[in-house]
């Protein structure tokens, strides 16, 4: 659209934030947690990001500074070119937030709520407009404490909408919802993004990360684990098929080492649940070789699956938690 | 401006609108806003309307005579007959002012035992020695005519609606500021308006005029009610009730700013209000004259906001004043309102 290179829509350079442990007088003193450690990004307009990591990897604190609604504790945030703490509120018409969990006032009417967030605008989105793009027109005069989770999530995104964002930074916009709810906000991203806005979200569903996004940065511990489109990670991983296996009553009687012996396996994972995932580019042949180890040590299979490697894998792979874990 | 369906809605309108809607929505905020009110005036007049003078009741120990006895009756003083063992707990609890014990000593003497610190027993006392000595054959040196004062304007139900309104509007402003932003911070919604480019001063101003907009409706029917129920008069100016509704009004919810602004909880913040609240509501004079506090403490209690909310609406009630007499009490209400409001913005966190 513009001729002259346009700054990235987001640049972070070694952003940094620790939170203070307690110090008061009446608290008792805790370690000071550092949540975000030296993270560089650089998000492209137009771009879809996402941010994937468990609960607690930093995520949200990430956004919050690039929002300027957290002051990092070092390093540089440049969104759309300019950093907070100049013409803040200018900057501020230019982007759209749905934050993580906000309770948006119950007693309001959904028109009554979207009027307001209107006036906080110099030229707001009109309001039948803002209906349409989360199809709630017939729910303009129920009260906001009366939606379903879904109606809220698709009206906090309205409320995101109404500035006509440049920028639209969603905070894990789909949890807890039922996977309809969740195809219906995938639907609102997408058509925010062929009006040619950026997209920034956060969320620890990876079917989200690969259906949504452009680029993805895996992230724990508030550290950038691995950067790449969806494709590119996965196919990092070594062999790019996943079997899964089930030993009957105890998956701890297997160790990791013995798996990862077995020539045809990569990695190999126990979950919290009990099921081992083993990262092989042959599955038919890992699967029989796996099968023969637990004949050799006498141990009953309670189910055995393969599948393509996912970025669940990935992040398995990387971090050895699951994502779920948080 | 009709004529421009396209002019983006107003920010401040918006944000008292979504006030003034979450209270109409909320009937337990009318109830507290209106009902409760009401229904204290209804408890605390009935209470003290219907009520004659206090009946003066004795105690007699064995050997109190028949001439005493009729003596007392004759001045509607109610006799207990008490043995030694129940006379002493009867007066210890107060269920009887003053003992009467049988004539002892040299002269005979009829004895009073009571304690002098209660002001009902010196009142038993001076009843009883009246009626005693009048049988006995003494008659007052000095003629005296009673007046006795039942009309409205210096009836005790008179004093207390005005403090009730004090009261009313401070609890109000009070809760309806600290409390909402308290809760608007710990549901993020703070964070959310902040992010949308909300204006800081836009909300905290849409916070005060939500509340002075409630204020006519809030004098109205206390004041209705109470003229209706209790032939309760503002014989003053209304203007000047008015303004010192506002001054209060504004007042209070500048310092709830002011407690709310760091508060991380509604239960830290409901503490902060209790803290400031409650000891106003004692020594402020909303139930009973403030003068009954020491002499030393009367500046302090003068200085405080409630105190002056309270004088002002006495004022104007009781004593038919008019704006300018109003005026010290507005400025003592400024003078807390503006320092709150700074230090509350100052210190305001958002999320």
């Amino acid at each position: 659209m513009n001729p002259e290179p346009s700054p990235p829509a987001v640049l972070c350079r070694g952003l940094r934030k620790v939170y203070d442990g307690g110090h008061g007088i009446f608290r008792k003193p805790s370690p000071s947690v550092v949540a975000v450690d030296g993270l560089d990004l650089e998000i492209q307009r137009g771009e879809c990001f996402g941010l994937l990591g468990p609960n607690g990897s930093g995520k949200t604190t990430t956004v919050e500074m690039i929002e300027g609604l957290l002051a990092p504790t070092a390093g540089e945030v440049e969104l759309l070119g300019r950093r907070w703490g100049g013409d803040d509120a200018k900057l501020r018409e230019r982007m759209g937030v749905a934050l993580q969990e906000t309770y948006l006032p119950e007693k309001l009417t959904v028109a009554e709520l979207l009027t307001l967030f209107r006036s906080f605008y110099p030229k707001p989105r009109p309001l039948a407009a803002l209906l349409a793009d989360v199809e709630l027109e017939e729910k303009q005069s129920a009260w906001v404490g009366k939606l379903s989770g879904g109606q809220r999530q698709r009206l906090a995104i309205a409320c995101a909408l109404v500035g006509e964002p440049e920028i639209l930074f969603l905070d894990e916009p789909t949890t807890g919802l039922d996977p309809q709810c969740r195809r219906q906000v995938w639907g609102l991203v997408a058509s925010y993004r062929a009006r040619g806005g950026t997209v920034v979200l956060t969320t620890h569903y990876m079917e989200e990360a690969e259906r949504l996004c452009d680029r993805v940065a895996i992230v724990d511990h508030g550290k950038l684990v691995r950067l790449g489109t969806p494709a590119e990670l996965i196919a990092a991983l070594p062999g790019g098929h996943v079997v899964e296996l089930e030993v009957e009553r105890n998956g701890a009687a297997l160790a990791a080492e013995e798996l990862r012996a077995l020539r045809s396996v990569g990695e190999a994972h126990l979950s919290a649940e009990g099921v081992w995932s083993l990262a092989v580019s042959e599955p038919e042949r890992a699967a029989a070789e796996a099968l023969a180890l637990l004949e050799r040590k006498g141990l009953g299979l309670a189910r055995l699956g393969t599948r393509k490697a996912s970025l669940e894998d990935v992040f398995v792979a990387l971090t050895g938690r699951h994502l779920r874990d948080g | 401006m009709a004529e421009r369906p396209a002019r983006p809605p107003n920010p401040v309108v918006q944000l008292t609108l979504m006030r003034l809607r979450e209270m109409a929505r909320e009937p337990g905020v009318l109830f507290w806003v209106f009902g409760f009110p009401v229904l204290l005036a209804i408890a605390l007049g009935v209470a003290f309307r219907a009520r004659g003078p206090e009946p003066v009741v004795v105690g007699a120990l064995p050997g109190i005579g028949s001439e005493v006895r009729r003596a007392l009756a004759a001045a509607r003083v109610q006799v207990k007959d008490l043995d030694a063992d129940s006379a002493a707990r009867e007066l210890r609890a107060g269920r009887v002012s003053l003992l009467l014990l049988p004539p002892a000593g040299p002269e005979g003497e009829l004895g009073f035992r009571f304690d002098p610190a209660r002001a009902e027993a010196r009142t038993a006392r001076a009843v009883v020695n009246a009626a005693v000595q009048r049988a006995a054959g003494q008659t007052e040196p000095l003629a005296v005519a009673d007046h006795e004062v039942h009309e409205p304007g210096s009836r005790y139900i008179d004093f207390l609606v005005p403090g009730l309104v004090a009261m009313n509007l401070m609890s109000g402003s009070m809760w309806g500021v600290a409390w909402v932003i308290v809760h608007m911070r710990t549901r993020k919604l703070l964070k959310r308006f902040l992010a949308a480019p909300m204006k800081r001063r836009h909300l905290l101003y849409a916070l005060g005029l939500a509340r002075l907009l409630v204020i006519p409706a809030e004098l109205l029917v206390i004041l209705a009610f109470a003229r209706v129920f209790f032939s309760v008069q503002v014989t003053g100016s209304y203007l000047a009730l008015f303004a010192v509704a506002v001054a209060g009004s504004a007042s209070f919810a500048a310092i709830a700013i002011a407690a709310a602004s760091r508060a991380q909880n509604t239960e830290t913040v409901s503490g902060l209000m209790n803290l400031i609240t409650m000891p106003m509501f004692v020594v402020s004079g909303v139930f009973f004259a403030y003068s009954n506090f020491p002499e030393a403490l009367q500046p302090v209690i003068r200085a405080l906001p409630l105190t002056a909310m309270c004088d002002g609406m006495r004022t104007v009630m009781i004593d038919g004043a008019g704006l300018v007499d109003v005026l010290p009490s507005l400025v003592v209400l400024a003078l807390w309102g503006v320092p709150a409001f700074a230090l509350g913005l100052r210190y305001f966190r958002w999320s």
